[in-house]
């Protein structure tokens, strides 16, 4: 009922360039969240979305209508800022009533509206507080229920969670994710640059860099079967290990040698591949010290980060390579720094990259829609 | 460590020392010739004159010249002739100290003791003003003898020179020409500039930067230069319609036109400082711009709508040139300030008159500032964006 179909968008600053040509179709009553570094556009896109910027090329629909020169009060968009925006000169409850009163709604449905949306949010008891007597945490859930009052078909959040600490981070992302349950047909359009919060919240994640989409998929896929390197290295952390390699076998297991060892990677390689120069990849949460004689890597414990739970082991491989190799072992494994360790990993955990660094693995459409 | 901590403590402590001496400095040296003026204004015209109005909560002495009773009523008493009476009009108000009768010498003789005036003449004044003349002879003559005398007066506080300026110096009526003057002064230039300055600093059209620089450099343009053409067509177009050429609208315009440059600057600043999501916020809420700026911009505005207002009313309060220029110097139309100027001109040595009209003239602006001030504190603000 929701739908959003961007075709071609595009947005540039005079001959500045930020966005170029997102194509994206987004189902109702999804949650996705849009993550990148910084200044990739993933704001821009947003706000795009919202109304607050003009794009400058291509189409944008919303529930199949077209609504690129639709200012943004009748897209039926709501958004919610990273500085929470709240009119500090109005108490609570008339933050939440200024988009109905502007429209001119009748008083009582106004009120009915305000106080559903304040009983939601546990806000009914500060409904006669003015913002600044208000803890960032309550300031914020202010500015959902406003949101929320507008009865929107799209949710937009532009890092909502930014301004408040890791606790109170934790706690609000919960309660959005309750609140996305509670409203399952309200399609939400989420913008951070905490991939915790893209991978705990999004049905699908739109990972953006220097405003070009890289990927779309959902959280696991991204995880599992990043498309390229960029995604690879962006999603999760510590970031992938990445080795440079060559293709020694082509076919439906793919023989690589890279400069720790050699390998036989489960994921097919045409022909034409044989002979090329790839990069190799390997999550440091898949590694683990090897059992039997055969190992994927074998180096000296450079530095070892303990964190009780895991503990990061930085391996130096030798043979030219700069950074080390990091290994994510279970925080009582007894390892000791300038001892010698040999690391293996399931066939099934590693990744190869052709030169451009896109995947060998080819994305069906089935996956890119799921 | 213990000892540098200290230090830097004795450092901190002495600076705001330092900064509480310098605004002590500063308030003495504002207060207390304002103090002066209203003390002034408010003593006896007489009094003034003999002392300084730090000594006027005090008795003050001072010395006078009167005449005793003349001859026609003086009584024969054991072969002597004999003139009594008291030298004050109102016994009582004050007392003798001492006495004399040659204007060389004021104060020769104590209150109370007999004066041996020669050839057989006496005379003594009491501390009450009473006094007895006696001589051996018959007085003669249709004058009384003349005294001269030192009397110690207790202070005296009046608000008759108040009533008299406002009544009789017409600066009641000045009073009232300068309100006039002002309080449109000071709205019309806010309304227009507030308009101005969110246009200015929030909504986009072609020329924007231009107009913006243009604006700020007629904050340079100096009042003196633009003034007498500024009048040459305000009466041009007056004549076409038929306008006299001093009218109260005309100094309000002109009053206007001079205040804008400075009232957009300030509010444009002060605008575009607003969080832009706001007025984000207010847009997907459905808010045109008309709405925005009088449901946001302008109630977040107030405090530099206030600091505004301060400065364009004392400008326009204290100001004489355009008012003589654009007003005249008629008595319908004469102002605070050029009616102290009248007055410097024509009671030069009336102090009572000059300290009264003065304090009448910065009453206002001082009860303006102390009203507005505390909008100048620009907690406002607080709440609407992290951190607040």
């Amino acid at each position: 009922m929701a739908d959003l179909t961007l075709r071609g968008v595009k947005k540039a600053y005079g001959s500045l360039n930020i966005l170029h040509g997102i194509d994206l179709d987004i189902k109702s009553g999804e949650f996705i969240v849009f993550v990148g570094p910084s200044g990739c556009g993933k704001s821009t896109l947003l706000r795009s979305i919202a109304g607050l910027e003009e794009i400058t090329g291509g189409t944008l629909e919303i529930a199949g209508e077209k609504v690129n020169d639709v200012p943004p009060s009748k897209r039926g968009i709501a958004m919610v800022f990273q500085s929470y925006a709240l009119y500090p000169h109005m108490t609570v409850y008339d933050n939440m009533a200024f988009g109905m009163k502007i429209a001119k709604e009748k008083k009582e449905e106004i009120d009915r509206r305000v106080k559903q949306a304040a009983e939601i949010l546990q806000l009914t008891k500060y409904l006669d507080r003015l913002p600044k007597a208000m803890s960032g945490g309550q300031r914020q859930r202010v500015a959902i229920g406003r949101a929320i009052v507008r009865n929107p078909k799209v949710f937009l959040f532009d890092e909502p969670l930014s301004n408040l600490d890791a606790a109170l981070r934790v706690a609000t992302r919960i309660e959005i994710a309750k609140l996305k349950e509670s409203m399952p047909n309200t399609t939400m359009i989420y913008v951070t640059h905490d991939q915790v919060e893209a991978m705990t919240l999004a049905d699908r994640i739109v990972v953006l860099k220097d405003g070009r989409v890289e990927q779309v998929g959902s959280p696991m896929e991204l995880y599992k079967r990043p498309g390229n390197l960029f995604v690879a290295q962006f999603i999760g952390s510590p970031a992938m290990n990445i080795l440079p390699g060559k293709i020694e076998k082509a076919g439906a297991q793919t023989g690589v040698s890279h400069i720790g060892g050699k390998a036989v990677v489960p994921i097919a390689t045409p022909a034409s591949a044989q002979g090329a120069e790839i990069s190799f990849g390997v999550r440091p949460e898949d590694l683990y010290v090897a059992k039997g004689a055969n190992s994927l890597f074998e180096g000296k414990v450079d530095y070892i980060e303990q964190l009780g739970e895991v503990q990061l082991v930085y391996l130096d491989i030798g043979r030219g390579i700069e950074l080390p190799l990091i290994a994510k072992l279970p925080g009582n494994a007894s390892v000791e720094r300038g001892a010698t360790m040999r690391l293996d990993a399931d066939a099934g955990d590693l990744h190869i990259f052709d030169a451009s660094g896109s995947s060998f693995v080819k994305h069906t459409p089935e996956a890119k829609a799921a | 460590m213990a000892q540098a901590s200290g230090n830097s403590a004795g450092k901190s402590s002495f600076g705001r020392w330092g900064v509480h001496l310098a605004v002590l400095f500063f308030v003495a040296i504002w207060t207390i010739p304002t103090l002066g003026i209203l003390v002034t204004s408010l003593r006896d015209k007489d009094q003034i004159i003999t002392s300084g109005w730090w000594n006027s909560f005090f008795s003050s002495s001072q010395t006078q010249a009167g005449r005793l009773g003349a001859a026609a009523g003086q009584q024969e008493r054991d072969g002597k002739f004999v003139i009594e009476g008291n030298i004050f009009e109102t016994p009582g108000a004050s007392t003798v100290s001492a006495f004399g009768t040659r204007s060389a010498a004021p104060t020769q003789y104590p209150a109370g003791t007999a004066a041996d005036l020669g050839d057989g003449e006496t005379l003594q004044v009491n501390a009450d003003g009473s006094y007895i003349h006696s001589s051996t002879k018959k007085f003669e003559g249709e004058r009384g003898q003349r005294v001269y005398y030192s009397s110690t007066v207790p202070p005296k506080f009046t608000t008759e020179n108040y009533y008299n300026v406002l009544t009789s110096e017409n600066v009641g009526r000045s009073f009232l020409n300068s309100l006039t003057v002002t309080i449109p002064a000071t709205i019309i230039p806010i309304m227009i500039a507030a308009f101005a300055a969110y246009a200015l600093a929030w909504m986009r059209f072609p020329g924007r930067a231009i107009l913006i620089a243009v604006i700020i450099g007629l904050l340079v343009v100096p009042l003196q230069m633009a003034l007498i053409p500024l009048l040459e067509m305000y009466n041009g177009v007056g004549n076409l319609f038929g306008v006299p050429s001093k009218t109260y609208l005309g100094i309000w315009l002109a009053h206007t036109g001079f205040g804008l440059p400075f009232a957009i600057y300030l509010l444009r600043s002060y605008m575009a400082g607003l969080p832009r999501e706001l007025m984000e916020s207010a847009r997907i809420d459905g808010a045109s711009d008309f709405e925005i700026f009088m449901k946001i911009v302008l109630p977040l505005s107030f405090p530099v709508l206030a600091s505004f207002a301060i400065f364009q009313f004392l400008w326009v309060w204290n100001d004489l040139l355009v008012a003589m220029v654009f007003l005249g110097t008629d008595q319908e139309h004469l102002v605070l300030t050029g009616r102290l100027n009248a007055l410097l001109g024509s009671r030069g040595g009336d102090w009572e008159i000059l300290t009264t009209s003065a304090f009448i003239t910065i009453i206002l602006p001082l009860i303006v500032f102390f009203s507005l001030q505390r909008y100048f504190v620009r907690g406002l603000l607080a709440g609407s964006v992290k951190g607040g």
